[in-house]
């Protein structure tokens, strides 16, 4: 019993890493916040361009959307990361990282977008056009912008998924939290206790983000959205 | 072109081995998934304050920690105090404890999605709790339930790569053998990315064809 | 008799089909500036796809639409011809992420390029006008059926058309509310404005009709004033109608 207790005593290796810990959870923090900008951009693009692009364009984005969602992230990293450098492309662990989780990041939030550019209803259409709205002022601003509302829960999940997933980033060996946990614990051979420091920092980062974007969503409600 | 091709059909073997190890996990963790997170979502239902509480917790907590640093944490763990635990059985049990907080929600959602008056209507008919879960709660929620669990089962089997990091003989590390003696890394992942869609996209579709089916009929309607 | 070049809308032998159903069997009829038609008749007859013809939501089969000067299903101005015609239906269309201003003013800015302070300015007095001064900063769910119908009104009507549709802007509403909605209408119709409506509300058509219009299977079976429709019909198809609408409704006519 006593030994479980001792295998908890963490605060030691905590307080002796702390730089370490706090460059790992730095990076993975940025590494969240852009994969999140640029993936809810380009999974928008992408979500146009499967609902109102014309043929070719729309067969591409549903491809694109349903191969990533269809795989894992982890094979879709493997791929940049050793498959690539085949072809002549050699992308360090960093780039990959960032590239990888977006372009995963994207399909997800496409897809999320294309439900709700579906719910938006024909009546929403019908005023747009009987004001003499053209099809894409329409789409910009009366579809997108009521779509991107109904996305904001999907969204958010989205946002915890991602910053739970680039813990992924230790298998190909870019700096973020975990990978950095691995340097500790390949040194001091404490690898559960280092984990275990890591699962509180993921712990504590995930409820507060959660806690912080309801506080924004409930700042910004709309009436009739949700 | 052919090398190609010849090079998929003597890795394919390998492949299906991996596939296999892949597909036993995922199998394992629903059903593990499936039973705790059904005991879980009934605690959280009509348990007492402190399962509830309980329950609250642990979805809080097995929702938040990242997958792979779970399976890090059981495959780590026990050995430290002198259990020993395969890398296949920590994949499954990391996995699985994510699963049950998942599918707990999920059957929560389920039984909530019966409406009150469903329930009231039973009682007044002087059926008990558990035939009203029986008779009219579970008949109705299935067809609720379907659509996140396919989305869960998908969840699931492409998470079961994340073995790959205790060194779980699964369809990801498989390839990476394979790559490691035949330098052809994009043939070998192609061939693994069109396995797990396979797996997913294709079980996904046949349950989204079993919800259309239990759909026809409709709520309410007598049939005959 | 029907002179284009005198009348603001002329309507002229309109067909249209969805897949087998014959929808509009050769309609044909005008309406002059200032003017307001009312069509009536049983529900799936075709009465909705008039209108949703004349700014071209539906794209006819046959005959012609003429605005003005202007073809309407041949013109290559689409958008510039519906900044002509205003239009309100049953389930109001308002914009559920805009506010009641915002509506009223998102035409303005982004069809008709109004400065921004300018279409503020031309959307307050419009809410003015439908009587909506306190509800300028409200979304569409919080507002009544009434309320986000005469939002709608206000939004179609800086767009400064020349011609206001309505689709049975009532129906959607409960009982209480439609009055405030019907009397918009009638102030509008008092002050000029040409509207083409259809309607069950046959209060409102004996008030402020020039002509009712019975339409009935995709063909026009009785036009004639108000006073004439109800005191003598001459189909008796319309007289059937009108009777059971009366007991649906009660008798129409009263303020």
């Amino acid at each position: 019993m006593l030994e479980v207790l001792t295998e908890f005593m963490i605060i030691d290796i905590f307080v002796r890493n702390f730089g370490r810990f706090m460059s790992g959870l730095r990076f993975t923090i940025t590494l969240t916040l852009v994969v999140m900008f640029l993936g809810t951009i380009l999974g928008v693009i992408l979500a146009l361009g499967r609902s109102y692009g014309i043929k070719p364009i729309s067969w591409f984005c549903t491809a694109y959307i349903e191969i990533i969602r269809g795989t894992p992230m982890l094979a879709q990293l493997f791929i940049l990361y050793f498959a690539l450098p085949a072809y002549g492309i050699r992308l360090s662990a960093v780039a990959v990282a960032y590239l990888g989780f977006t372009l995963n990041c994207a399909a997800y939030q496409a897809e999320y977008t294309r439900v709700s550019i579906e719910s938006v209803g024909a009546d929403q259409y019908k005023s747009a056009y009987s004001l003499g709205m053209k099809r894409w002022q329409t789409i910009l601003f009366i579809v997108l912008p009521q779509a991107v509302r109904w996305s904001i829960p999907a969204w958010t999940n989205e946002f915890i998924y991602i910053l739970k997933y680039t813990s992924l980033a230790y298998i190909i060996g870019a700096p973020d939290l975990m990978t950095q946990g691995k340097f500790i614990a390949s040194r001091n051979y404490q690898f559960f206790r280092v984990y275990l420091i890591a699962a509180i920092i993921y712990l504590i980062i995930v409820l507060l983000s959660t806690w912080i974007i309801d506080k924004i969503e409930k700042k910004f409600k709309i009436p009739g959205f949700g | 072109m052919s090398a190609r091709l010849e090079l998929i059909r003597r890795s394919l073997p390998a492949l299906l081995g991996g596939t296999v190890i892949t597909i036993q996990m995922t199998v394992l963790i629903l059903l593990f998934g499936v039973f705790f997170g059904l005991i879980f979502a009934f605690g959280q239902v009509y348990g007492n304050k402190p399962i509830r509480w309980f329950v609250n917790i642990y979805e809080k907590l097995f929702r938040s920690i990242p997958e792979l640093v779970l399976l890090l944490l059981v495959f780590y763990g026990p050995p430290s105090i002198g259990i020993r635990i395969s890398p296949f059985n920590a994949a499954v049990l990391g996995l699985s404890l994510r699963a049950t907080a998942y599918m707990s929600q999920i059957f929560r959602g389920t039984f909530k999605s019966v409406g009150s008056d469903q329930i009231t209507a039973a009682y007044s008919l002087g059926m008990g709790k558990y035939k009203t879960f029986l008779f009219v709660i579970l008949p109705q929620a299935i067809r609720v339930f379907i659509p996140p669990f396919a989305n869960e089962y998908a969840i699931i089997l492409k998470d079961t790569s994340l073995a790959y990091a205790l060194g779980v003989a699964e369809l990801l590390r498989q390839g990476q053998y394979i790559i490691a003696v035949a330098y052809d890394p994009l043939t070998i992942f192609l061939v693994i990315a069109v396995i797990y869609f396979i797996l997913t996209f294709g079980v996904t579709r046949l349950l989204k064809l079993l919800e259309n089916k239990l759909k026809i009929p409709g709520i309410g309607v007598e049939i005959g | 008799m029907e002179d284009k070049n005198r009348s603001l809308l002329n309507i002229i032998d309109l067909k249209k089909s969805f897949g087998d159903n014959l929808v509009l069997d050769g309609i044909s009829f005008s309406l002059d500036t200032g003017e307001n038609k009312v069509i009536i008749g049983p529900s799936g007859t075709g009465k909705s796809t008039v209108l949703n013809c004349v700014n071209r939501l539906v794209v006819p089969d046959g005959g012609e639409i003429w605005l003005e000067d202007t073809e309407i299903i041949s013109c290559n101005n689409i958008n510039e011809i519906r900044q002509e015609i205003g239009y309100v239906f049953q389930g109001f269309g308002l914009f559920h992420h805009l506010t009641a201003l915002r509506n009223v003013m998102l035409g303005l800015i982004r069809v008709k390029k109004v400065p921004k302070k300018e279409a503020k300015e031309q959307a307050i007095a419009k809410l003015e006008q439908v009587g909506l001064l306190d509800v300028l900063d409200s979304y569409p769910a919080q507002l009544s059926g009434g309320q986000k119908q005469r939002v709608a009104i206000a939004r179609a009507l800086a767009m400064e058309p020349k011609l206001m549709l309505f689709d049975e802007p009532t129906s959607a509403l409960d009982p209480e509310l439609i009055g405030e909605v019907l009397n918009v209408m009638k102030n509008l119709a008092r002050e000029g404005m040409t509207m083409l409506v259809v309607t069950h509300e046959m209060g409102f058509a004996r008030a402020v009709s020039d002509e009712i219009i019975f339409m009935e299977k995709g063909k026009i079976v009785e036009k004639s004033s108000p006073e004439k429709m109800f005191k003598q019909p001459e189909n008796p198809r319309t007289r059937e109608f009108l009777f059971k609408l009366d007991e649906l409704y009660g008798k129409g006519g009263e303020e």
